[in-house]
C-alpha cells in the first residue's frame, strides 16, 4: 500500500511531464514548427555538462525565491514582494560587503546577514501594515516593489557606486574575505571551457533545509500552518496572530534577500545592473507553485524552469533558427499542467482507497439484531 | 409495537397518494479505511417528518450528503417523487427541488441575510441581483412558514436560532420541497426547539417533507412521523414513534440504556480555582457584552451557565481564555491573576477550552488527526521537544485518545476533517481532558455526540471533577446543565440574573430566568446573593 502510495505520488509530476510535452508539441505544430526540433535540442541540453551547469547555476535563485514565496503561503500570506526586497537587499549587501571592516571569511556572513536583514525589514514593513492596520500585504508588497525598484538605482548611483574604475555602474568589489570559492572540483572530470559552478547551490540547499525544519518539525513552523489553515482556531490555541503575520512576512523577506546573492559573493563581486538578475521574484511564485510549497518540488520545479531557460539560446542558435518565446510557452504550460495533473492523480487516489476498502470489507455487513422486542426489520 | 423496513404501518395523512418523496435503495458508500454506508434502504413519503438516529460515524450525515449531491454513491439508487435520479453535484439536487441545512453552519458571517440566503441560487436572465424582489421574497417566504428574520441584519449579529432559519430560508428560496436538516437541534435551547419544530410543520402542512437527523431522542420522538434507525453505515429499522420509547431507539441504535446525567455527591472543595471579578467586554452599540460578572469556580465544583445562546456566552469563554479584552475586571487562576496573559501564557497555566463552535476555533480540518490533538498543547510533552515537535509523543497521545474515547477512526493521520461531527468532538473532548487542566471551559461538551458517547463523556467530566477541576460548563442541553452543575447560573443579555440549585430547580423555572422573566412574574433583576 505504501509502495502504491509511492508510486502515485511520482504520478502526479511524470503525468504534467507529458501533458506538458503533448500540450507543447501541439502548440508548436500550431505554428509551423516541428516539435521533433526543438525536443532533440533539449535532448542535447540534457546531456551537456556545460547546459546542465549553467541549469544548476541558474536553478540556485530560483529555489531561493521559490522558498521565500512558498513560507508566506504557508500561512496564506502572499508576498508578491520578492522581487523589491532581494534587489534592495542585493544593492546593500554589496555595498556592506565592500565596505564592512570585517575580517577574512566572516565577510561573507556579514554579507548574508545585511541581505537577510534589509530584505526581512522591507517585508517586515508588509507584515506590520497586514497585523496592525489592515493593509493588504499583496497591495503593500507591489507598492513596496515600486518604491524598491526606484530605490536600487537611486542608492546605487548616489551612494555606492564605485568611481575609480570606468563608465560601468557598480559598487566596489568585494575584497577576497567575501567571496566564496567555485564549486568546479566537484564536476567529474573538471568544468568545460567557459563554464563554473556557482558556489551559490550551497546556500539554496542550506535554505532549503531550513524551510523543511523551520515549517514541519519546529514549534513555531506547526503555529504557522495553523495560522494558515484556519487563523480562528490557532488563535484559540494560543498563537498571537499578529506576530505571527509579522514574523512570516520578515522570514519570507529574509529568504528573498539571499536571491540575489549569486552575482555578488561569486563574479562579478559586486552589484552591477547589468549582472544582477532581475524578475526573479516573480519567477519564485511560478516555482511555488509548481513545487506545492514542498522544499524538494520547488527544487524540481526550479531546476525546470532553470532547464527551459537555458534552452533559450540554444533554440534561437539552431539552424533553422526556432523562435526563442517557444520557451516561455513551455513554462507556461508546465504550470498548467502540473495543475491539472495533481487534482487529477488525487481523484485517482481516492478513488483507488475506497476500492481497497471495499475489497478488505467484502464480508457482509454485521446481522446481530437489537435485542427489543417487536424491532425487526 | 409494529415496525417494518418499508412504510409505517398507518401512511400520515398527509401523504395521500403522491410517491413517496425519497427512496434511496442499496445505498453503498465508501472513504479510505471506511465504509460509512452500506446497502442502505430508506424511503420518506411525501408531507412527513422523517428522522434519521444513529450512533456517532453511523452514516448519516453521508447518506443526506448523497442525497443533496455533494458526496456519489459507490453503489445504490436514488428516486425523487418517482423519478430516479442521479446528482452528479448539490445544484442537481437543488434542481430536483432537495435542500440541505448542514450539521455545521454555512454562512458567511459578514454578509447580511438577503446576501446570504440570495448568494449561489443563481439569478435567472437578470445577471444583477434584485435586491427588492429578493427581499420581498424572504418576507413572504417567512411569513408563509413563519421564519421572520430580518433580511438586512448581518449575519454575525445573529444567535444561533435564527441563523438556523436563515439557513432554511436559504434553502427555501431555491425552491426546496424536501428539506434536509442535519443535526438542526444541537445548539438550541429548547425555546429555539419549539419554534423550530413549528416551523418544521408548517412546512409538512403546505406539503414539503423534511429529514432530519437528531441525537436527542425525545425531539425525535415529538416531531417525526417515521424514524430510520442507522447503525453501522445500514439501516437497522424504520420504526413508527408513537410506538417506540427513547429506550427503545437507543437500544436499536447502539445497545446502550439512555444515561442520565445524575451527579450528586459533592466533590466541591473551598479553594477557589478561577475567580472572575466584575469583568466586562464591550458588545455591539454601547452595550456591553459581558457585563460586571462575579464568578467563583472551586476544585472539583462544576459551574453550569444556562442562557440562550448570544446573551454573553461567547464573550465569557473568550475572556477566560484570553481571547477579547476587557472593559474592566480581573481574572484569576489560583493566585495568579491573569487578567493581562497571553491564550498562551493561560494554555499553559492548565487552562483549556472546549469551544462552542469546533470546526473554526477547534480543529484543522486538513491537517493530520495528531496535529489537531496538539493544537493548543503545542508548547508542551508530549507534543515538543524543546522547540521542535515531537512526532511519535503526539501521535501516542492521539492514538489514546482515540482509544480511551472511543473516537471512530482508521488511524491517527487522516485528517480531522474526515472523522463525523460527533467523533470530532470526543476527539477534543479527549484532547482537552489530558491536557492535565486545573480549569476547564467545556461549551457544548456532548454537542453532536450519541447517547452512549454522552454518557461517557459525562463520565469523563464527573471524573476529572473529582479529582480537583474546575469547570466552566456552558451548554443548550438544560438536562445536562441540570444533571452535572453543582450550581447553576443564568446568564441574559450579558448579565448574571439568577443563580440557582440545579438540584432543587424545574426546567420552567430555568427557561423562565433565561428569557429574561422571573418565575415569580415580573422582569427579573440582578443574580440574587446566594
Ligand atoms: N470526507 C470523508 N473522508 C473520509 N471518511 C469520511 C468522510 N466523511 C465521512 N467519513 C467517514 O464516514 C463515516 C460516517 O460519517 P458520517 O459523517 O456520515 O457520520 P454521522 O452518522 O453523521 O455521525 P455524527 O453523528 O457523528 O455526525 C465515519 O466513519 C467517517 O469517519
Ligand atoms: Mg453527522
Amino acid at each position: 500500500m505504501t509502495r502504491n502510495r509511492l508510486a502515485l505520488t511520482l504520478a502526479a509530476p511524470v503525468l504534467a511531464i507529458v501533458v506538458a510535452t503533448i500540450a507543447s508539441a501541439i502548440a508548436l505544430v500550431l505554428t509551423g514548427y516541428a516539435p521533433g526540433d526543438v525536443l532533440s535540442i533539449l535532448a542535447d541540453q540534457a546531456t551537456s555538462v556545460r547546459d546542465l551547469l549553467r541549469t544548476v547555476n541558474r536553478a540556485g535563485p530560483y529555489y531561493v525565491s521559490g522558498v521565500a514565496v512558498a513560507i508566506g503561503f504557508k500561512m496564506n500570506l502572499f508576498n508578491i514582494g520578492v522581487e523589491g526586497q532581494y534587489r534592495l537587499a542585493g544593492v546593500v549587501a554589496a555595498a556592506a560587503g565592500a565596505a564592512l571592516p570585517l575580517p577574512g571569511p566572516t565577510r561573507v556572513i556579514g554579507i548574508l546577514a545585511v541581505a537577510v536583514l534589509v530584505g526581512a525589514a522591507w517585508s517586515g514593513l508588509a507584515g506590520l501594515l497586514r497585523a496592525y492596520r489592515g493593509v493588504s500585504e499583496v497591495i503593500a508588497t507591489i507598492m513596496l516593489n515600486a518604491i524598491a525598484l526606484g530605490l536600487t538605482p537611486f542608492l546605487l548611483t548616489r551612494y555606492f557606486e564605485d568611481d575609480s574604475e570606468g563608465f560601468a555602474v557598480r559598487t566596489r568589489p568585494i575584497p577576497s574575505g567575501g567571496r566564496l570559492p567555485f564549486l568546479d572540483f566537484l564536476i567529474p572530470g573538471g568544468a568545460p571551457a567557459g563554464a563554473r559552478f556557482n558556489p551559490f547551490i550551497l546556500i539554496a540547499i542550506a535554505v532549503g533545509v531550513v524551510y523543511y525544519v523551520l515549517i514541519w518539525r519546529s514549534r513555531f513552523g506547526y503555529d504557522l500552518r495553523a495560522s494558515g489553515s484556519n487563523p480562528h482556531a490557532a488563535r484559540a490555541s494560543g498563537v498571537d496572530a499578529k506576530r505571527m503575520t509579522v514574523i512570516a512576512m520578515a522570514i519570507s523577506g529574509g529568504i528573498a534577500g539571499l536571491v540575489g546573492l549569486s552575482t555578488i559573493l561569486s563574479t562579478p563581486y559586486s552589484y552591477t545592473e547589468e549582472s544582477f538578475l532581475s524578475g526573479l521574484g516573480f519567477t519564485g511564485i511560478a516555482i511555488a507553485l509548481l513545487g506545492r510549497n514542498h522544499p524538494v518540488g520547488i527544487a524540481l520545479g526550479a531546476f525546470l524552469w532553470a532547464f527551459i531557460d537555458v534552452s533559450r539560446t540554444a533554440l534561437s542558435s539552431a539552424t533553422p533558427p526556432l523562435p526563442r518565446e517557444i520557451a516561455t510557452i513551455m513554462q507556461g504550460i508546465i504550470v498548467f499542467s502540473v495543475v491539472i495533473a495533481y487534482e487529477v492523480v488525487a481523484r485517482i487516489a481516492e478513488r483507488r482507497d475506497a476500492a481497497e476498502v471495499a475489497r478488505r470489507t467484502e464480508d457482509p455487513p454485521p446481522t446481530t439484531e437489537p435485542s427489543t422486542a417487536g424491532a425487526a426489520s | 409495537m409494529a415496525t417494518s423496513t418499508t412504510a409505517a404501518a398507518e401512511p400520515p395523512p398527509a401523504a395521500g397518494d403522491r410517491p413517496p418523496a425519497v427512496e434511496l435503495a442499496g445505498i453503498t458508500k465508501r472513504f479510505p479505511g471506511v465504509v460509512a454506508n452500506r446497502d442502505v434502504h430508506l424511503r420518506a413519503e411525501a408531507g412527513t417528518i422523517h428522522a434519521i438516529v444513529g450512533e456517532n460515524g453511523a452514516g448519516k450525515s453521508t447518506l443526506m450528503k448523497i442525497l443533496y449531491g455533494m458526496q456519489r454513491p459507490d453503489e445504490g439508487t436514488i428516486t425523487v417523487e418517482g423519478e430516479p435520479v442521479t446528482f452528479k453535484r448539490p445544484t442537481d439536487a437543488i434542481r430536483a427541488g432537495i435542500g440541505m441545512v448542514h450539521q455545521h453552519f454555512m454562512l458567511a458571517d459578514n454578509l447580511t441575510v438577503l446576501e446570504n440566503v440570495v448568494l449561489g441560487a443563481e439569478p435567472k436572465v437578470p445577471v444583477f441581483l434584485s435586491r427588492g424582489a429578493a427581499r420581498r421574497r424572504i418576507r413572504e417566504l417567512g411569513e408563509a412558514y413563519g421564519l421572520t428574520v430580518d433580511p438586512d441584519a448581518l449575519v454575525e449579529t445573529l444567535g444561533v436560532g435564527d441563523r438556523q432559519r436563515v439557513e432554511i430560508l436559504k434553502v427555501l428560496y431555491r425552491g426546496a420541497r424536501i428539506l434536509i436538516l442535519d443535526e438542526p437541534t444541537a445548539v438550541l435551547v429548547p425555546q429555539e426547539v419549539d419554534d423550530l419544530f413549528r416551523n418544521l410543520r408548517e412546512l409538512k402542512q403546505e406539503g414539503l417533507t423534511v429529514l432530519f437527523i437528531s441525537h436527542k431522542l425525545d425531539e425525535v420522538l415529538s416531531v417525526a412521523d417515521t424514524i430510520t434507525v442507522i447503525r453501522a453505515g445500514t439501516t437497522v429499522a424504520t420504526v413508527d414513534p408513537s410506538e417506540v420509547t427513547a429506550r427503545d431507539l437507543a437500544n436499536l441504535m447502539v445497545g446502550h440504556e439512555l444515561p442520565t446525567p445524575e451527579t450528586r455527591e459533592s466533590t466541591v472543595t473551598d479553594t477557589v480555582e478561577l475567580s472572575l471579578r466584575g469583568v466586562t467586554v464591550a458588545g455591539a452599540g454601547g452595550k456591553p457584552a459581558l457585563d460586571s460578572i462575579d464568578l467563583d469556580i472551586r476544585r472539583g465544583e462544576i459551574l453550569g451557565v444556562a442562557g440562550v445562546e448570544g446573551n454573553g456566552q461567547t464573550e465569557l469563554i473568550n475572556a477566560v481564555m484570553g481571547l477579547v479584552d476587557l472593559v474592566a475586571g480581573t481574572i484569576t487562576v489560583g493566585d495568579d491573576d491573569v487578567t493581562t496573559w497571553s491564550t498562551r501564557a493561560r494554555r499553559e497555566g492548565r487552562v483549556a477550552c472546549v469551544p462552542e463552535d469546533r470546526h473554526r476555533d477547534g480543529l484543522l480540518l486538513d491537517a493530520p488527526l495528531w496535529e489537531n490533538v496538539a493544537l493548543g498543547q503545542q508548547t508542551r510533552a508530549p507534543f515538543v521537544k524543546g522547540r521542535f515537535i515531537d512526532r511519535d509523543g503526539a501521535r501516542g497521545r492521539t492514538e489514546r485518545i482515540v482509544r480511551d474515547y472511543g473516537v471512530r477512526t482508521p488511524g491517527v493521520d487522516v485528517p480531522a476533517g474526515a472523522l463525523s461531527g460527533g467523533n470530532q468532538q470526543k476527539l477534543i473532548m479527549g484532547r482537552e481532558l489530558t491536557s492535565d487542566p486545573r480549569v476547564l471551559v467545556a461549551a457544548h461538551p456532548t454537542r453532536g455526540v450519541d447517547v452512549g458517547a454522552q454518557a461517557a463523556i459525562w463520565d469523563e467530566l464527573r471524573q476529572a471533577r473529582a479529582s480537583g477541576l474546575a469547570v466552566l460548563l456552558i451548554s443548550a442541553d438544560l438536562d445536562e446543565l441540570v444533571g452535572l452543575s453543582d450550581t447553576l447560573v443564568v446568564l441574559y443579555g450579558g448579565r448574571l440574573v439568577a443563580r440557582v440549585d440545579p438540584a432543587t430547580t424545574t426546567l420552567d423555572d430555568l427557561g423562565c430566568y433565561m428569557t429574561g422573566t422571573d418565575p415569580t412574574g415580573g422582569p427579573v433583576g440582578s443574580e440574587e446573593p446566594s
